[in-house]
C-alpha cells in the first residue's frame, strides 16, 4: 500500500479508536457500563446469524449514501442532499414497483431502480444547476432540499398515494418488484451484492477511465482541468446526477428489498450516515464498503445495546459525529501519535 | 388586517431566532471561517436554555447556561478548524451531528422522553412603556421577549465595533487579507478564536429564544433547518450586521404565511415546504458572493508553520 | 558601530536547512543588497530579521545591542520594516487605512480616521512621496502601490527598511523612479537592504552586497569596482552563460499563427483593443508589458479558454472556429501556463498522471475510454531520463516535485505532441537559475529546429536575450512591434508605459 493510503487507513482507524473512547467516558457520565454497553453491541451486531444479517442489512443503504458522498466529493461537490435524494428515490421505486405487475421479475426491479436513479440524480441535479449557473453555494442548496423532499414526499404518502387504512405508507409494491432477501425475516437482501457491484464500478472508472481521470482533475484543480480542454461544468452536473442517482437507488433497494412499501421517516438519516461513512472510508470504494459495515454494526448494535441497558440508541449518532470530526482532523489523531511515539522512544532510549 | 398584524408579529419573532444565529454566521465569515454548524449551536442553545430552567427553576440561569453551551461549541469549532486545521464544513456537520445525537440521548435520559421535554418557565414577555399604548404597533411589538430588546442591543454594538472601532479594522483586515493582518504582528489565531466563542454565543441564544424564549420547551429536531437558513441571510445581507437581521425579518414574513396558511385549506405537508423554498429563492436573488469577506474557508498559517 | 549585525544565525525547517550560520553587517545609513538566487535562504535571512520566524541559534545585534525578536511587533518597536514582495495591503481598505494599519490613531476603542489621513498626507509631504489618503488601494497602480507600502515603514518610524524583491513588478520606468526614493531615503540617514537576484540593479544603486548561496553565506564587499560576471558566478556556484545560440533563419518564413483584429470587453472595459499579430515560423515572438495589460487574456484567446468579441485567429492559413481550449491542443499549439500551479498541473495527481494532461484523450494513451496505464508510465520514465526531472519514480505527486522539476515535466508535456506553436507564459518564473538555463536551452532549440514560439515574460532581460521580434502590449494594444535589434531596454520600458520613445527624459537604463 502506498504510504499515503497507509497513513488514511490508519487516519480512520485512530479516529473509530478515539470516538469509542469519548463515547465510553460519555457513557461513564450517563452512569452507565461502557463494557457492559460495547459488550452488548458487540453481541448485537456479530452475535448470531441473524446479528450479521442485521448488521449487513443495515450496511446496504449506507454503502449507497457513502458512494453517493464520494462520487460528487470526487468532483469537488459537496453533496450534503444524500437524505433528499433517497427518499425520492425510494418513493420512485414504491410507486413504480405498484404498477407493472405482470412483468418478469428482473426487468421490474430493473425498472424501479432506474425510475429511483432517474429521481434522484434530477434532485440532485437541481444544486448542481444553481451551483454552475449561479454559482451559489452547494451545500445549503442540497440541505434545503433535503427538506423540501421529505416534505414534499410526505404530502405525497398522505395523499395521492395513501394505502387504506391508519398508517401513512404507500400501497403495498407487487410481488415481482420485490428484491428477495438472503435470510428470511432480516433487512439483508440481494441489494447488497449490488451496493458491492456499484462501489467496484465506481472504483474502475476513477482509476482507470479517461472520465474517471477527468472527473478526479475538475475535483482537484478545475482551473488546471479547464485548461487542459475538460469541460470543469460538465463534470459538476455529470457527478451530482450519478451522486444523486446511487442514492436514489439506495433508497430504491430499500424499499424493495425490506419494507415493500414507503412509509414516512423509513430513510431518516441514511444521508448524514453515508456522509459519515464516506469520510471515514477516505472517499475510497474499498474503505467506503469497510465504514459502511463498521456503521452497520454499530446501529445494529446498538437497539441490542438499548434492549440490555437502557442507553438510548440515539447514542450511535454521537459516536458517529465524533468519528466524523476525528476523520476529518487527521491532525488530532496524528498528534496522539506523536505522542505516543515519542513517549516510547524516551522509554526504550 | 388583523392577518397582516400577526404576521408581521410573527416575523419579528421568527427574525429573533434567526437573526442571533444570522450574526454568529456573520462574524465567523468575516473572519474567514465558515460556520455552518450555527444549526447544531442553536440547538445545543435551545436544549440547554431548557435543560438549566428545569433544575434552577429559573429561565434566566436557562440563557446563562445556554451562553455557556454556545460558548464551548464555538470553541470547539474554533480549536478544529483553527489549530488542528480541519475542513470547516467537515467540522460543521460534525458539530451538527453532535448536537443532533447529544440532544436526543440527553433528553431521554433526563426526561425519558423521545420527543420533548417538560414544559419548563420560560423567559416570559416584556410590555414596552410607551410603545404599548401606540394603537395599531401595539399588536405587533407592544409585548416582545426579552430576547428581542438583546438582539437590537448586539446588533447596534456589533455594528459598532465593527465599522467604527480598532478592532473591528482588524477583522475587516482579517477577512480580507490575514497575511497582511499577521505582517504587522497582529494575532489572528487570538480574535478567530474571541470571535468564534461570540458567535457561538449568538447562535446559542438564537436557540434559546425558540425554546425558553417562545414555546417553553424543547422538541426534538426543534431547530428544523433554521441554522442554514441563517447562513442564506448572513449573504443576502451581505455580511452586514443590520443587514442580516433585516433580512432575516423578511423571511420571517414566509414564515409566518406558513403558519397562517396551514389552517387553511393547502395541504400542512405542502405548507411545510415554504420556508426552504423561500430560503432558495432567497439564494437566487443573493448571487453567492459578492462583497462578502474573500475566500473564507481557507486555513490561515502562521509564518513558520 | 553597525545598524544591524546578524552572527551566526541558523534555522532548520524540519530537514532542511534554509540559514547555515549567516553572519550579516549592515551599515547604518547604507542601501545594503543581499543576493542570492531562489531558495538561497536570503527571505527566510529577513524573516528573521523582521520577527517573523524565530532563529535556531546565533544572535542579532541592533545598534549594537543584542535584541531578542518574537514577532513582527518586536522588529517594529525597534524601528524594523518590512516591505513583502507580494504587497501586504488590503485592497478594500484606503490609504490611510493600510498605512496606519497596527498602529492606528484612536480614542479608546474608537478608530480616529480623521486624524489617520492628516498623518498620512503630512508623512508623504515630507518624504516626497506624494498619495491621497483617502483613495482606495485597489485602484492605484503597481508603482504607487509599493509607495504606500513604504509609507506604512515610515510611519512606523522605521530607521531600517527592509524590501523584498521591490523591483520585480516595476517598468524600467518606475524603477528608476524607485531608485530615487531610495537615494532620498539614504539621504535622511535610513539603512535599506534589498533582497534580490538582480544583479544588475544592486550594481546600479546599492553601497554594499552580501551574497548568499543554498542557506550559506559566501561574501559580502562594496559594490564599487565589482564585476557582474563573477558576482554571477558566486551566486549560482559555477559558471553562467549569458547568451543563446540562436542559428540564423531565412529571412521569409511561412506564417505559423496569425491573430487578426482581436477585441476583447470584460464588464464594458476594453481589455484586448484590436490586436493583429503574426507568428512566423523559425522565430520568438517575445511579448513584453507590465503585469495587466491584456497579456493574460491575450493567452486566453490563442488557446481557446476565451472567446474574443471581435477578431479572429488562425493557424497555417486556416481560420480557427469555434476554438475551445481541447480544440487548440488538438490543433497543435502547445502551451505552457503562467502559473503552473493554478492553471498548468494538478498537484495532487501523480507525474505520468500530469503528464498526459490536456493530450489525455490521444489514442497512445487509452483505449475506448480506458486509460493504458502501463504505457504512459513507460514513456513517463523515458521523458524522466531525457528531462533530467528529479524524482524517485512515475507515482510521485508533482507537488512533491521542485518548481524547476515541475516546469520541465510541463515543458516536455508541451513538446511531447511535436507541435508546431508553442505558448510560453513565465516559463522560467520561481525557477532557479540552472533550470533556467535548461528551458532557455529547450526553447531555442524548438525554435532552431523550425517551430515558432510566443513567449510572455515579465522579465526584460529574458524576451531580450530569446526573442527575435518584440510586440510590446499596453493596455491592450500592440504599441511597438519590431525585431529585437531595434529595441533599446529604455525604449522598451518606454513603451510599457505607453509613452513613444524618445518621450521619457529618464536617460538610459
Amino acid at each position: 500500500m502506498e504510504s499515503s493510503k497507509r497513513s488514511n487507513v490508519f487516519i480512520s482507524i485512530g479516529s473509530l479508536l478515539l470516538a469509542l473512547l469519548f463515547s465510553a467516558l460519555l457513557i461513564l457520565l450517563l452512569k452507565y457500563s461502557p463494557i457492559e454497553a460495547y459488550g452488548a453491541m458487540f453481541k448485537g451486531a456479530f452475535g448470531s446469524k441473524n446479528s450479521w444479517a442485521a448488521t449487513l442489512g443495515t450496511a446496504t443503504p449506507l454503502i449507497f449514501a457513502g458512494l453517493a458522498m464520494a462520487i460528487s466529493n470526487k468532483a469537488g461537490v459537496f453533496n450534503i442532499g444524500g437524505e433528499g435524494q433517497i427518499v425520492v428515490g425510494a418513493m420512485a421505486a414504491a410507486v413504480a414497483g405498484q404498477y407493472g405487475g405482470g412483468l418478469p421479475k428482473i426487468i421490474h426491479i430493473v425498472i424501479c431502480l432506474l425510475a429511483a436513479g432517474i429521481a434522484g440524480g434530477l434532485w440532485a441535479g437541481i444544486a448542481a444547476l444553481l451551483k454552475v449557473k449561479m454559482k451559489i453555494n452547494e451545500v445549503i442548496v442540497t440541505i434545503m432540499l433535503n427538506y423540501l423532499a421529505v416534505y414534499f414526499v410526505n404530502y405525497l404518502v398522505m395523499n395521492p398515494f395513501k394505502a387504506e387504512g391508519m398508517t401513512a405508507r404507500t400501497n403495498y409494491i407487487s410481488e415481482s418488484a420485490v428484491i428477495p432477501s438472503i435470510i428470511r425475516n432480516t433487512r439483508l437482501n440481494y441489494g447488497i451484492f449490488l451496493a458491492i457491484a456499484v462501489a467496484l464500478i465506481f472504483l474502475f472508472i476513477l482509476k482507470r477511465t479517461i472520465m474517471g481521470y477527468e472527473l478526479r482533475s475538475v475535483g482537484l484543480n478545475p482551473s488546471a482541468a479547464e485548461n487542459a480542454g475538460i469541460a470543469a461544468a460538465k463534470y459538476i452536473y455529470i457527478a451530482m446526477f450519478l451522486s444523486g442517482a446511487v442514492a436514489g437507488i439506495g433508497g430504491a433497494v430499500e424499499v424493495l428489498g425490506v419494507h415493500k412499501y414507503y412509509i414516512s421517516n423509513m430513510t431518516v438519516k441514511y444521508g448524514y450516515d453515508g456522509i459519515a461513512v464516506s469520510v471515514m472510508g477516505g472517499n475510497s470504494p474499498i474503505g467506503i464498503l469497510i465504514s459502511a459495515v463498521v456503521f452497520g454494526a454499530l446501529k445494529a448494535g446498538a437497539s441490542n445495546m438499548n434492549r440490555m441497558t437502557h442507553i438510548p440508541s440515539e447514542f450511535i449518532s454521537v459516536l458517529q459525529a465524533l468519528v466524523i470530526i476525528f476523520v476529518a482532523t487527521p491532525a488530532i489523531v496524528r498528534r496522539g501519535k506523536d505522542r505516543i511515539s515519542k513517549g516510547k522512544g524516551k522509554r526504550e532510549g | 388586517m388583523d392577518t397582516l398584524l400577526n404576521i408581521i408579529a410573527c416575523s419579528v419573532r421568527v427574525a429573533t431566532a434567526i437573526g442571533f444565529a444570522a450574526l454568529g454566521g456573520m462574524l465567523s465569515e468575516r473572519v474567514r471561517i465558515i460556520n455552518m454548524g450555527l444549526e447544531g449551536m442553536m440547538l445545543f442553545g435551545s436544549f440547554f436554555g431548557v435543560v438549566g430552567s428545569y433544575f434552577s427553576g429559573s429561565a434566566w440561569i436557562g440563557l446563562g447556561l445556554a451562553l455557556v453551551a454556545g460558548a464551548l461549541v464555538g470553541l470547539l469549532h474554533a480549536v478544529l478548524t483553527i489549530e488542528f486545521k480541519c475542513e470547516h464544513i467537515l467540522s460543521s456537520l460534525g458539530i451538527n451531528m453532535l448536537a443532533s445525537g447529544l440532544t436526543l440521548v440527553l433528553l431521554e435520559v433526563i426526561w425519558k422522553s423521545k420527543g420533548s421535554s417538560s414544559s419548563v418557565k420560560g423567559l416570559g414577555t416584556i410590555r414596552l412603556p410607551i410603545i404599548s399604548q401606540i394603537p395599531v404597533i401595539k399588536e405587533v411589538i407592544g409585548t416582545v421577549s426579552p430576547l428581542l430588546i438583546l438582539l437590537i442591543i448586539c446588533v447596534v454594538f456589533i455594528y459598532y465595533i465593527l465599522f467604527r472601532s480598532v478592532y473591528g479594522v482588524r477583522i475587516r483586515v482579517i477577512g480580507d487579507n490575514p497575511e497582511v493582518a499577521g505582517s504587522l504582528g497582529i494575532n489572528v489565531y487570538k480574535i478567530q478564536y474571541i470571535t468564534l466563542v461570540c458567535s457561538g454565543m449568538l447562535a446559542s441564544l438564537g436557540g434559546a429564544y425558540l425554546s425558553i424564549g417562545d414555546i417553553n420547551m424543547f422538541i426534538k429536531d426543534m431547530v428544523s433547518g433554521r441554522g442554514y437558513i441563517a447562513l442564506a441571510m448572513v449573504v443576502l445581507g451581505r455580511w452586514h450586521p443590520i443587514g442580516a437581521v433585516a433580512v432575516g425579518l423578511i423571511y420571517g414574513m414566509a414564515e409566518g404565511m406558513q403558519y397562517r396558511l396551514q389552517s387553511v385549506t393547502i395541504a400542512p405537508q405542502l405548507v411545510q415546504c415554504l420556508p426552504y423554498l423561500a430560503t432558495l429563492i432567497v439564494l437566487l436573488f443573493a448571487r453567492s458572493g459578492r462583497g462578502g469577506p474573500k475566500a473564507a474557508g481557507k486555513h490561515y498559517y502562521m509564518k513558520g508553520q | 558601530m553597525y545598524a544591524i549585525e546578524m552572527k551566526h544565525i541558523v534555522k532548520k525547517f524540519g530537514s532542511f536547512t534554509a540559514n547555515d550560520d549567516i553572519s550579516l553587517c549592515v551599515r547604518k545609513g547604507e542601501i545594503h543588497s543581499l543576493l542570492g538566487e531562489n531558495g538561497a535562504g536570503k527571505t527566510t535571512l529577513m524573516n528573521i530579521l523582521y520577527g517573523l520566524y524565530g532563529a535556531d541559534s546565533g544572535e542579532i545585534l541592533i545598534n549594537g545591542k543584542e535584541v531578542h525578536l518574537k514577532s513582527p511587533l518586536d522588529a517594529i518597536y525597534y524601528g524594523i520594516s518590512m516591505v513583502h514582495q507580494h504587497f501586504m495591503l488590503v485592497d478594500a481598505l484606503t490609504v490611510a487605512e493600510n498605512v496606519v494599519l497596527g498602529s492606528e490613531p484612536h480614542r479608546g476603542i474608537r478608530f480616529n480616521y480623521e486624524q489617520a489621513c492628516k498623518e498620512v498626507a503630512e508623512l508623504g509631504e515630507a518624504y516626497g512621496l506624494y498619495i491621497d489618503p483617502k483613495e482606495m488601494v485597489k485602484n492605484l497602480p503597481v508603482g504607487v502601490k509599493q509607495r504606500v507600502e513604504i509609507l506604512k515603514a515610515l510611519y512606523h518610524k522605521s530607521d531600517i527598511l527592509i524590501l523584498d524583491e521591490p523591483t520585480a513588478v516595476l517598468t524600467p520606468q518606475e524603477v528608476n523612479e524607485f531608485f530615487e526614493v531610495l537615494k532620498h531615503l539614504r539621504a535622511m540617514g535610513k539603512t535599506t537592504i534589498i533582497i534580490t537576484h538582480k544583479l544588475k540593479e544592486t550594481i546600479k544603486i546599492a553601497d554594499t552586497l552580501t551574497i548568499l548561496r543554498k542557506g550559506r553565506f559566501i561574501l559580502s564587499r562594496t559594490v564599487k569596482g565589482a564585476d557582474e560576471k563573477e558576482l554571477a558566478e558566486q551566486m549560482v556556484g559555477r559558471q553562467v552563460l549569458f547568451e543563446v545560440d540562436r542559428k540564423e533563419m531565412p529571412k521569409q518564413q511561412n506564417i505559423a499563427l496569425s491573430l487578426e483584429g482581436i477585441t476583447y470587453y470584460k464588464r464594458k472595459k476594453v481589455i484586448l483593443n484590436d490586436i493583429s499579430l503574426d507568428l512566423q515560423y523559425g522565430e520568438i515572438l517575445g511579448i513584453a508589458g507590465v503585469e495587466g495589460n491584456g497579456q493574460t487574456e491575450l493567452i486566453e484567446v490563442i488557446t481557446g479558454l476565451t472567446h474574443p468579441d471581435n477578431g479572429t485567429v488562425s493557424l497555417n492559413g486556416e481560420l480557427i472556429k469555434e476554438a475551445s481550449a481541447r480544440r487548440i491542443l488538438d490543433l497543435g499549439i502547445a502551451h505552457i501556463p503562467e502559473d503552473r500551479g493554478a492553471r498548468g498541473s494538478v498537484s495532487a495527481f501523480t507525474l505520468w498522471e500530469n503528464y498526459i494532461l490536456g493530450y489525455h484523450r490521444k489514442c497512445n494513451y487509452q483505449k475506448r475510454g480506458i486509460l493504458d496505464v502501463r504505457r504512459v508510465r513507460n514513456i513517463m520514465k523515458t521523458v524522466i531520463d531525457d528531462f533530467g526531472i528529479r524524482c524517485n519514480s512515475t507515482e510521485n505527486l508533482m507537488k512533491e516535485l521542485s518548481g524547476g522539476n515541475q516546469q520541465k515535466l510541463i515543458i516536455a508535456r508541451a513538446l511531447s505532441q511535436s507541435p508546431d506553436v508553442l505558448i510560453a507564459a513565465q516559463p522560467t518564473r520561481g525557477v532557479d537559475i540552472g533550470a533556467i538555463e535548461y528551458i532557455h536551452e529547450q526553447l531555442i532549440r524548438f525554435r532552431n529546429q523550425g517551430k515558432s514560439i510566443i513567449l510572455i515574460s515579465a522579465d526584460l532581460d529574458e524576451i531580450m536575450k530569446l526573442s527575435d521580434r518584440i510586440a510590446v502590449i499596453f493596455e491592450g494594444k500592440i504599441v511597438a512591434d519590431r525585431p529585437v535589434s531595434m529595441f533599446t531596454i529604455g525604449q522598451l520600458g518606454s513603451y510599457m508605459l505607453g509613452n513613444a520613445a524618445g518621450e521619457v527624459a529618464n536617460g538610459e537604463f
